[in-house]
């Protein structure tokens, strides 16, 4: 997993924003929570702690690092402290998810179609076209139902009780999904009584959303019950229990490129009954390896005309390729001109600001102010090659100095925001550290679907920022407090 | 069924089933190592595992003499032999990792917690036979999940057809490296043990006394092994589940036949009808290598047939 990073407080206050409460003050959302740490003895909250470990690790749910030394499968650190929201504060996220990710497929179908919103001059239209993630093979081509994003992560961060911001989208591949429910799951086994002093927006029914929402993308000769599967790179990739997880959920095929071939633009799948034809690919490798004859012609993961055969209209890719423009950190900052653009509507969530390097006077700010800021690729992922310049060394913001003037248009800056802390189980007992949170959101045609809650990403080293699972950080279960009174409905 | 899964699980079932196989000669030829020292006999016990086993080429490659600490470190540890019992569990968690989805909890629980508990096992000397209990008591666990709590769908049929296939080939492999105890006219105090040990490593003393109710004879034990069909490692056994897993197969797919279905039924017949007297006329050596040549054709077609076709 970890597309992301999140990053933030400088190393002195201004104090972050403590999700439980201030001192004595505890926040409704969490009196339960609060009241369970206060009456559990540490030794008990260490003793469930080793139990979450052994019991992802007897389900093998790892993900894989290679080439770093040590045991390649590792276990992403569970933390066994729940982060809550209220339900009001989760309505007014979901509206402003809902409301993004329409903007972002809106924005995708005209950048590879009719370019309305380069030619109104609302986004520089160099940034778009001439962007290395710009697909040149989608344009003029409509994907069925116009949908490109099916599956969307949008990284959010918070700084103060009403203070969200969105730090990154990820309209390509975003992963973690199976956290979210494996987390929910394990909690469920571990605290059943404390779960049932809840009601809890479930979120088990990601699957069955997430099924709906690829059969829909499907061609309309594949009629009501078309042939799904799952494109993974294979056993080796990070995500790949995620891969086979939602498979299993779904009661799909999970796949890799050599089990597809394409006859006359018609995919097909080998079975042990031959062959067999496949009308929807949620694929979870990049564009780059998607197909060897339209794109990397060294790629041994993809399908040879997987692309020709995706144009014919005879199988729908999730996402679509061509994706990358959508979220990539130069686009970003033009996210909420697209809303009002497409939609003409008023963002409901807020953008971190963003300074392009690539722009003098974006720039000239930018090295005058490295102390401040996090700098960060504009293509980069995984928390690797960024500086977040509070924490940074003189040397190492000479160094970014350096290459920001060496090639500027890779490398954008943004102010160093006091992410909210969650209380978490340390070395040394319940500590709060910073958290962001990845929901996952689902799109057709005609609905966007998102299920309550998402990922919770957790920076488990005290007073660091980056929460990727790369950079050593851990998860948490996310639950959304569901107050709606329900007709004998069991707290979930 | 994605003809990779079927292609992992019929590797599944045959690489666990060759862990305990492994384990099994392993066992024997301990036995055996300590009662031939007792009798004052040259025992050549671990270089006939490194025979059965297929591995004696790559063996000698690494190592001068065929020592019981260096065979068990081969046969269990040595990542380089592909046998081996750790590499055979890696090879299958390997595989089930690959078809994650196709097995049930019980199964992958039954194979990670063995690996798992592999990676830091001690083996050689006094832990040798608690170790190789374990490892056999494992993957009856892993087949005991299998049959327990598997859909019995395809995915279930490759699994069977791995684990049948190997066991076939095993027992074969390991009547042949001991063929010559089992011509007429042997009857010394060691080769009575050696017979026993036979037995014990397809667990099957006991089954012979049931069977015959007599005491142990060379051609009787051929005949338990090879022709017998209610002793389920015997060939005749496991290739009858074989064409009875591929025929299931063919059956759910409307009928759909190849070579494989063909040479499994021929291979089959020459088992039930066969006598071991014929067998043994015309000499055990010679009838044991050509059902081990067989038995690979047999993988091969399969493979070909449902997997690489």
């Amino acid at each position: 997993m970890s597309q992301s990073q999140s990053q933030g407080a400088p190393r002195t206050p201004p104090a972050a924003f403590d999700e439980l409460g201030q001192g004595a003050e505890i926040r409704a959302a969490y009196a339960a929570v609060a009241a369970w740490l206060e009456r559990t003895p540490p030794s008990e909250l260490e003793a469930k702690r080793a139990e979450a470990e052994l019991l992802f690790r007897r389900v093998g749910i790892t993900f894989a690092v290679y080439g770093e030394g040590g045991d390649p499968e590792r276990l992403i650190p569970f933390d066994i402290i729940p982060r809550v929201l209220a339900r009001s504060e989760w309505d007014r996220l979901s509206a402003g998810l809902s409301q993004r990710v329409r903007a972002l497929n809106a924005f995708l179908a005209d950048a590879y179609g009719k370019q309305e919103i380069l030619k109104a001059g609302v986004i520089p239209a160099s940034l778009v076209t001439g962007n290395e993630q710009f697909r040149p093979e989608m344009q003029g081509f409509q994907p069925p139902g116009g949908v490109y994003t099916h599956i969307a992560g949008i990284d959010l961060v918070r700084t103060g009780p009403d203070q969200f911001y969105v730090l990154e989208d990820n309209a390509r591949t975003p992963s973690g999904v199976s956290y979210m429910l494996e987390n929910r799951e394990a909690m469920l086994r571990l605290f059943p009584r404390l779960l049932a002093r809840h009601r809890l927006a479930p979120v088990n029914r990601y699957p069955e959303d997430l099924l709906t929402t690829l059969k829909a993308a499907a061609p309309d000769r594949a009629g009501p019950n078309p042939t799904v599967v799952i494109l993974t790179p294979g056993a080796f990739n990070s995500a790949y229990y995620e891969h086979c997880f939602l498979a299993d959920e779904m009661g799909v095929e999970v796949v890799e490129g050599a089990d597809l071939f394409v006859d006359e633009n018609v995919v097909f799948m080998r079975t042990t009954a031959g062959p067999r034809r496949v009308d929807v690919i949620y694929r979870r490798i990049d564009d780059d390896y998607l197909d060897p004859r339209a794109f990397r012609p060294d790629s041994m993961l993809g399908v040879p005309g997987l692309m020709a055969a995706y144009r014919a209209g005879n199988v729908a890719l999730c996402n679509a390729p061509g994706c990358g423009i959508a979220d990539d950190k130069a686009i970003y900052p033009f996210v909420p001109q697209m809303i009002r653009f497409y939609l003409g509507e008023d963002p409901k969530l807020a953008n971190v600001p963003t300074y392009l390097c690539e722009r003098d006077a974006d720039r000239a700010y930018v090295l005058d102010n490295l102390d401040q800021l996090v700098v960060k690729l504009a293509q980069g992922s995984g928390g690797y090659g960024m500086m977040i310049g509070p924490h940074a060394t003189a040397a190492e913001r000479a160094e970014f100095a350096a290459r920001i003037k060496a090639r500027p248009a890779d490398y954008i800056a943004q102010p160093t925001l006091a992410l909210s802390t969650v209380p978490t189980l340390c070395a040394n007992g319940v500590a709060p550290r910073h958290v962001d949170l990845r929901p996952f959101v689902l799109s057709t045609k005609d609905e966007v679907r998102i299920v309550p809650g998402g990922l919770t990403r957790v920076a488990l080293r005290e007073g660091s920022l980056v929460v990727n699972s790369s950079q050593g950080g851990g998860t948490k279960d996310t639950w959304v407090l569901d107050t709606d009174p329900q007709d004998g409905a069991v707290a979930c | 069924m994605l003809s990779r899964s079927a292609d992992s699980l019929f590797w599944l079932g045959r690489y666990t089933e060759r862990a305990a196989n492994v384990a099994r000669g392993l066992s024997v030829a301990l036995r055996m190592a300590g009662l031939s020292a007792q009798l004052g006999a040259e025992g050549d016990e671990w270089r006939s595992l490194l025979i059965a086993t297929g591995c004696e080429p790559a063996f000698f490659a690494k190592h001068e003499e065929a020592s019981q600490e260096n065979v068990v470190d081969f046969l269990v540890r040595d990542p380089d032999n592909p046998t081996g019992i750790i590499s055979c569990f890696a090879a299958a968690r390997h595989n089930a990792r690959s078809v994650r989805t196709a097995l049930t909890v019980d199964m992958w629980g039954a194979l990670n917690d063995s690996w798992n508990a592999l990676r830091h096992a001690e083996f050689q000397g006094e832990r040798l036979p608690g170790f190789l209990e374990w490892v056999r008591e494992r993957v009856l666990l892993f087949n005991g999940a299998a049959q327990d709590t598997m859909l019995r769908g395809e995915p279930w049929l490759f699994v069977q057809l791995g684990t049948a296939l190997e066991r076939a080939d095993n027992t074969a492999r390991l009547l042949d490296v001991k063929h010559h105890l089992l011509a007429p006219a042997q009857q010394a105090t060691v080769e009575y043990a050696q017979w026993q040990a036979i037995l014990q490593s397809v667990s099957a003393l006991r089954a012979y006394h049931w069977v015959y109710k007599d005491r142990l004879e060379p051609a009787k034990i051929a005949e338990l092994l090879i022709l017998r069909p209610e002793l389920p490692r015997s060939l005749t056994a496991c290739h009858g589940r074989v064409l009875e897993v591929l025929d299931r197969i063919a059956a759910g797919q409307a009928g759909r036949r190849g070579e494989c279905h063909r040479m499994a039924g021929e291979l089959h017949a020459r088992l039930r009808y066969g006598r071991i007297e014929e067998i043994l006329s015309a000499g055990l050596h010679e009838y044991l290598t050509d059902m081990i040549m067989r038995t690979a054709e047999l993988g091969n077609e399969i493979e070909a047939f449902y997997i690489r076709a």
